[in-house]
Order: structure tokens, then sequence, then C-alpha cells
């Protein structure tokens, strides 16, 4: 079958890409336009690794087809810092070692961002039950859940 | 006691020097890499838990449009049974030759049969299922229990134990006094069985590489792994090409937790690579990765404990068989080594018994053996402190190991930290403070020790000042969990530098020493040890060289502050030399300013820990959650406290999905029924409460820093303390793993009978 032409706009950029009618969206940002801070730990939507934003919905990239972008706004961790500023839930994850291994970090990065644009004073619960989608194996989650709740706190004073 | 209070960088919560890269999407992963002209590799596997391999026919796949090598059991070096084991390390090459790829028989649904290279992933699948296998199905067992009946299907039948063919395949003991005279003496004895499930190791990443294969045979790896050299290794006698040939490149790695200490793709896609002319890259999906790697063991084991009326244990008596999977090698010296270890127990015997059955080879997992023994050890305990009416807490004091103790597996212990993390813990808010009203749901508190063995090993570092007065280390152990941040606090610790200006590299095989795998809770103790003696030596050449352009004695110079200073006005008045001004001076002074040190590290104290636990249950659901957890352990020296809680809250909410939710379940069929993270159940964050962590810092003297391993000991306990406060809440015991609403259901339901089992 022909590839599909998709015209979209990623991380603020616009972007065309050719695609498998099949391919997933992880698949066109890994695979196709060498975006790979996206991770795939399943591939059918329970970890979260590959969490990206459809006109700021947070979705899983493994979970929706590369066509489907067409027309819409995708963000990913890639767009998370501007230029040399990094995001200011970037720098607490940092500061408070809320990531191990780091696998899991940019999904969930991209989560919390995602929480934090809708709910800027989040309950440690609703920080939790956002969260949930997010598997992370290393940290116990503590230092993330402090880290997401200590940024919403410092983005509110400013 | 040498403790952090004069310290500027060690005990300080650092940026991890790979933290920017991680945060903001950069950091390389092993499927983040690709190479010019690659291809993709995928394996055929077994359908069948056990099967007899008659014949293997993958002409129709070579045929393939878009194939460019097929590889199968005859490409694999094979190291022959009757020859005798061949280790490296703690694994057996006869073992892995067949674990990656099967050669007479079908061992597990899953196992390796052929493996195809084409243009696309979906070309490389599709050729996989025109391999055609004319399989012999033989009757199978999955369980201990049916895998140790008489008549029971045999994996492998050179095994034998009593003098007949078994699936048992190896006993250990560890043996101290004489358990029948000391039971004599008990006014109580406990005696209970437990059983386990395997549980997965659950990293997010799965396995995947990425390798080149040069016509001359030069061969470059990138993979996710606990080790380049275990990587290198490995693959070469797998392959048959020399060690010197291949380049091992340790990606970022995406968690391991013991899960990445052996080789799984990289033989094959190295033997596909070869074959094609191309470049190979293979990445497991999650499902090959629930089926085929790991998990852990399953279990089932007796513990016995006899104590007098004043609280003293006299004997005990451990028995613990260990699912090993398809090959021989399951952590029984985990089990029966490190599961009475907190005690000082005069008549003990623990006996460990390996047990093959069709399923996956198990992997290390996290103080492998430790937590599966101390779920019965400590559950016993609790026990035999209801029937004696001692605080638990009290009863372990009593009977605590310390100092000048034997342990059963034979070292008389140093000054060891074990009685400080049960004080810790009794002094801990958490275990003053009431349980809290659950409003109809009962709650409950449970408490439980824990041990691991820690361990040494073989490390390498090269430390070089650059041109510019920075400084370059390179490790040759992947950074798991943030290693990079404690060797950066250090080597900047001891030059008297900002931590910003010494960049902590993980070396191939090619640039740096031989380094031992990422694993035991050896990492930051073996490292941080050659990073150490490597800056000592640079410090003393940036002494020299101050000592030669002030023409004085080197003796008369000290280092301080990241500058070279007279010692005293005695010396001499001149201004200091900035490690900045020696490395300009360089050229001029005797050429660049580096050290390497290649040392077999000894002196890993083991770890302790003691955990406090409260849970509650919801009985009309049948799900207990736990809603407070303290964590405490001796840790040596705290090099980078963030990162040592980590380890523990890490760890602590891995056993917690092992109490609770995780298991694999198996179809009639004999195949792994819940192969995904939706049935495979690991918690997810809002399963769990913020995990406290009280770090006892009692330094390893035989360590520059005072370093011990702490990654392992943080999962040792928690399946113990979530079942006692289980108890603790409802009154009746599990014996059973996990503690999953439907089995809180099945005994809360079943009133007159004391536990489901």
């Amino acid at each position: 079958m022909a590839k599909v032409h998709v015209t979209t706009t990623i991380n603020g950029e616009p972007m065309e890409f050719l695609c498998e009618p099949g391919d997933t969206m992880l698949d066109a940002l890994r695979g196709t336009l060498n975006l790979t801070g996206s991770k795939e730990g399943c591939a059918s939507g329970d970890c979260g690794a590959c969490s990206i934003t459809l006109d700021d919905r947070l979705i899983c990239s493994c979970l929706m087809l590369a066509v489907e972008s067409q027309d819409h706004e995708i963000r990913t961790i890639e767009g998370m810092a501007q230029g040399e500023k990094l995001h200011p839930l970037q720098q607490k994850f940092l500061e408070m070692a809320a990531l191990q291994c780091g696998i899991c970090t940019s999904g969930m990065l991209v989560a919390s961002d995602a929480l934090l644009r809708k709910n800027p004073k989040p309950s440690e619960e609703e920080v939790r039950f956002w969260l949930a989608g997010n598997l992370c194996r290393c940290t116990g989650y503590d230092k993330i859940v402090r880290a997401v709740m200590e940024t919403a706190a410092e983005m509110r004073a400013q | 006691m040498n403790l952090v209070t004069n310290n500027k960088w060690i005990g300080q919560r650092t940026i991890r020097p790979d933290g920017m890269d991680k945060v903001t999407g950069r950091a390389q992963f092993a499927a983040d890499t690709t190479m010019p002209g690659m291809i993709w590799g995928k394996v055929l596997r077994s359908p069948h838990p056990h099967a007899r391999i008659k014949s293997i026919d993958t002409s129709k796949a070579e045929k393939l449009p878009g194939v460019k090598a097929v590889v199968t059991a005859r490409d694999i070096v094979d190291f022959p049974i009757e020859k005798g084991a061949v280790m490296l390390g703690i694994q057996d090459m006869r073992w892995m030759c067949r674990n990656v790829m099967a050669r007479d028989k079908a061992l597990f649904p899953g196992h390796p049969i052929a493996a195809v290279a084409a243009t696309t992933e979906a070309i490389a699948a599709e050729a996989c299922e025109l391999i055609e296998v004319d399989y012999e199905v033989l009757p199978w067992s999955i369980e201990i229990d049916d895998a140790i009946l008489p008549g029971a299907p045999i994996l492998h039948e050179f095994n034998k134990f009593d003098g007949k063919p078994s699936n048992i395949v190896g006993r250990l003991e560890h043996k101290k006094g004489d358990i029948a005279e000391g039971f004599k003496k008990a006014d109580v004895v406990i005696e209970r069985t437990f059983t386990t499930r395997p549980v997965h190791q659950g990293y997010i990443e799965p396995h995947a590489c990425l390798i080149s294969v040069a016509p001359d045979g030069k061969t470059t790896i990138w993979s996710s792994s606990q080790g380049q050299f275990m990587v290198r290794a490995m693959t070469a006698y797998l392959t048959g090409i020399p060690q010197s040939d291949i380049r091992a490149i340790p990606a970022e790695i995406g968690g391991g937790f013991g899960g990445k200490t052996i080789v799984y793709l990289e033989p094959l896609a190295t033997l596909l690579a070869k074959k094609s002319g191309r470049p190979v890259k293979m990445v497991m999906t999650r499902e090959e990765v629930m089926r085929a790697t790991g998990p852990t063991s399953g279990s089932k084991s007796t513990v016995k404990i006899g104590a007098t009326k004043d609280g003293k244990i006299v004997a005990a008596h451990g028995t613990f068989y260990l699912q090993a999977g398809a090959f021989p090698g399951s952590p029984i010296r985990g089990a029966a080594g490190c599961s009475f270890t907190p005690y000082d127990i005069p008549n003990l015997l623990s006996e460990g018994f390996d047990v093959c059955s069709n399923r996956s080879k198990v992997a290390a997992y996290r103080a492998p053996g430790a937590p599966i023994g101390a779920y019965a050890v400590e559950c016993v305990m609790d026990e035999v402190a209801e029937a004696l009416k001692m605080d638990p807490l009290d009863f372990r004091l009593k009977n605590a190991a310390k100092e000048g103790t034997k342990a059963a597996h034979g070292p008389v212990f140093p000054r060891i930290g074990y009685i400080e993390t049960v004080e810790a813990a009794k002094a801990s808010p958490h275990y003053a403070a009431p349980l809290g009203d659950g409003h109809g749901k009962p709650r409950g508190r449970g408490v439980a020790s824990g041990f691991w063995f820690n361990a040494g090993g073989e490390s390498s570092a090269q430390v070089n000042i650059t041109e510019d007065g920075n400084v370059v280390v390179t490790t040759g152990h992947p950074d798991i969990g943030g290693s990079r941040a404690g060797i950066a606090n250090i080597c900047a610790e001891l030059l008297g530098i900002d931590y910003r200006r010494v960049s902590v590299i993980i070396g191939d095989t090619q640039t740096v020493g031989f380094s031992n795998l990422t694993g035991g809770s050896r990492v930051l103790f073996a490292s941080s040890m050659v990073v150490t003696q490597s800056t000592e030596k640079i410090i003393q050449t940036l002494r020299e060289r101050a000592a030669k352009i002030w023409e004085i004695d080197p003796e008369a110079v000290k280092w301080e502050n990241g500058a070279a200073h007279p010692v005293s006005p005695n010396a001499g008045q001149f201004e200091p030399l900035t490690l900045e001004e020696l490395a300009e001076k360089a050229p001029a002074m005797g050429g660049p300013i580096g050290a390497g040190v290649q040392l077999n590290t000894t002196g890993a104290d083991g770890g302790f820990g003691t955990h406090v636990c409260d849970v509650e249950v919801d009985v009309d659901l049948g799900i207990a959650r736990v809603i407070r957890y303290t964590a405490v352990q001796d840790v040596g020296r705290a090099i980078h406290p963030g990162y040592v809680e980590g380890q523990l809250q890490g760890g602590v909410a891995q056993g917690i999905g092992w109490a609770l939710n995780e298991e694999y379940i198996y179809t009639r069929e004999g195949k792994v029924d819940n192969p995904g993270f939706l049935d495979y159940r690991m918690p997810v964050c809002s399963d769990l409460p913020m995990i406290d962590c009280i770090m006892v810092e009692i330094p390893n003297p035989k360590h520059p820093q005072g370093v011990k391993g702490v990654g392992e000991v943080p999962l040792v306990p928690v399946m113990a303390a979530v079942a006692n406060a289980i108890y603790n809440a409802l009154g009746k015991r599990f014996y059973a793993l996990p503690m999953s609403p439907p089995k809180v259901l099945e005994v809360l339901e079943a009133p007159t009978r004391e536990a489901a089992e």
C-alpha cells in the first residue's frame, strides 16, 4: 500500500512526513522524524513512556495512528524546554532526583506538564491519579510526586 | 567517625551529570540507536512449553524478498553438556548457549528457535512465520510441586539427584550447631510453609541492541545491559568472535534490577549481522520480555524457628525450593544464605534446592533469592514473637547479629549496623504513631528485617585532566540509578573543585579496563574505590608539578581547595597554583595529567535493613493498601542522599508489588497468560504512599568514603513487612503471595481455615 502524506505541527514547527497507514504516532516520531525522546515500553498504552499531547490532550502515542496527527498540534518531550531554558518541571526533576534510570522520565514530564496546565494546584492524590498511567519501576514515585507538587507551588508563586 | 560534616560535595544532593540529557529526551537508550544500512532482526519462538525439535526448515523464509539472513542453533557455538561447565561469572555457557537458542528441545513457550534479519521489522516477522519446525510435543511441568514428583517430565536427562534423573538440579546448605539438640531446648516452636510466584524485574525499557559486524569480524555492539564487558564476553563465547574484536558500547539503560545481567539478543543479532553484512537492530516487544526474559523464581519454603520463653532463638531450620526455569541456576544462595543472617542463631540449618521446570530461565532480581527467604523467615519471626508476647522489634533486638557473630554462610561479622536499624525503626515517628481510623477498614502494622551480602569485584577507572583544567572520569559500569552522581561528588570532593567541573562517562569495552557488572549492590562501592585511587595519583602528580615550578620538595606542597599550596611558610612563599593553571602548564611540565586504576575490590560488608509498614484492608473488595511505609537501612555513607533514598523507595515499591499483586499466571497449555503491563499488575503511582527513609550511616571502614552497597537490601524485607501488617489488621495469616484481592477474599470468606494455601 502506498504511503500516506501527513502535514502536522510538532513542537510548534510545521512538519510533513510519509507513513504507512498502520504506523502509530510513536513509530512516526521515533522512526521517521527521529524524535526518540518518547520511549516504547509496552506498545499497548499501559506504561506511559511514550506520552505526548495532541492539541493539549495527554495521550499515549503508541495508541494513536500517525495519520491522525494531520492538521493537529503534537507536543513531545523535545518541545518542553525553551532553547537553553528548562521547563520548571525538568529543573525540579533534576534538583529532587526524581529520575533514576530515566526511561520513564520523558513521559512523566509530559504527563506532569499536562496536569499542571489543567490543574495548577493539584493535591497529592490528584497527582497520583493523574500519573497512574505512567509506570516507573525505579523511584517508587515518591520523588516524582514531590517534584510535581513543588513545581506547582513555585509556578503559582511566580 | 568520618561523617559528612566537613565535606563539600559528599553527602550533597548535587545534580547528576547525565540528568540534563534525560529530562530533555536526548539520552540515548539502546532502541534509540540507528545506523546507515541497518536492517531488523526478529526471533521465532516456541509455542510449546516442552518439545523435541525434530527439524527446522528455513528455506521459505530465506526466499522471502527483503530477508537477508536466518540463523538457528546450528550457528551458535555449542558447549556440550558432557564436557563440563564453562563459567562466565555465575553463568554456565552450556545453559546460556541453549537459552539464547533452543538446541534439541524447546523448554518453555517463548524459547528462541530461529532468528531472521530483513529490511523491515514487518518482513522479518513475516519470515519467522514461514519457518517450518517439526516439534514432538512432550509432557511438561510448570510448578515446583509438579516438577519434583516421581515420574515428572524431566527437562535434562543428564541431571541426576539421588542417583535418578531429576528436575532438582542443585542443592546447597549452610549449617551451624545441631538443630535437633537446639529444638529440644525450645519452649516455642513454629513451623510454616510459604509459597511465592515468579515476578518479573519489570524494567520499563525492553531489551534492545544494534550490532554491526565488518567483513574482517570487527564487531560493534550498542546495547542495553548491566555490563558491557559481560555482553562482550558472552557474545564472543556464543559466536566464536574473539573478545578483542568486539567493542561493546553501553547505551543508557532503562532499568535492569538484575534482569539485564545476561544476554538474549546480542549473539543472535551478531550472527545475523555477520551473515547479512548489514548492521542489525533487534528490540523485544513487552510480550517477548515477559515470556522469555527474567523473571525471578517462584518458591516453596518451609521455615521452623524455636525459641525459649525469654525470647532467645535456639534453633532454626529453613528449606527453600526455588524455580530455576528451564536451566539450572536459581538464586538458592540468596534464599538460604541471607534469610536468617540478621540473627545470631546457635543451631541452624538452611537448605536451598534448585528446581528446573518449563518456564523461562530465571534471571537475577534485586538481592536474588533473599526476599523469598526473608518472606518466610520474617513471617515466622512475627509468629514466634507473638507467641512469646514480645514486641516484634524487641524480639529481633534480643537475637540480633552484631560484630563477632558468625553467620551460617561463613563470615564472622565486622562492625555491622543491623541493631541500629532496628533501634531506629523502633524510635521512628512511624512506629510510635497510632494506626488511625480506617473508617471501617481494618488497619495493621508489620515489621521485618533483611540482609544482603553486597559485593566488590573488578572495577576500572581512568581520570583525565582536560587542557582547561576540568576533569573527565571514565568508569566501566553502566549507570542504572545515579552512580555517576556519586562518582562526581567524590572526585570533586577529593580535588576540591566544583562538582560541575567533573564529567563522568561510562566507557566502552575497548576504552576502559575490565569492569564487572552493575549488580550485587557493588557499583558505587567498587567504582569510587578505583576513582579515589586514580584521583589520589593525579593529586600526587599535581603536587610534583607545583614543586617543580616552585623548585621545592613535593612533600612541601599540599593540595587544597582545587590548588597546590606550600605546606607552610617555611616551604617558601608562593601564590597557589590552581588545577586550571597546572593544566595549562602541563605540556611544558611533563605532559598530560591522568591516571588509571584497575582493582579487584574487596571489603564490601553486608547490608541490613528494617522496615515498618501500615496497611488498610477493604474487606468487601479484598484490597490491601499500604498507607504508610518506613524503610530503615544502614547505608554506610550516603554519597548522594537523593539517589540512596531513591534506591530504598524503589526497592520498597517493587516489594509492595510482589506482596500484593504481581505474579505470572499460566494457561492450561503452560503459557504465560498475562504477558503485558495491563494484566501483570505492577504498582502505579496511585497504589502507593510516600515512602519514608531513615538512613543509618555506619561507615564501612574498608572503603575510602565508608560506602556500603545500598541497592538490594530495600527489597528484602518488604513482602514480610506487608504480610505481617495484614495479619495485624485481619488476625489472619497469608502463607502465599501475592496477597491479591481474590486471595484476600478467599481467606476472609473461609473463617474456619487458618490461611489460604
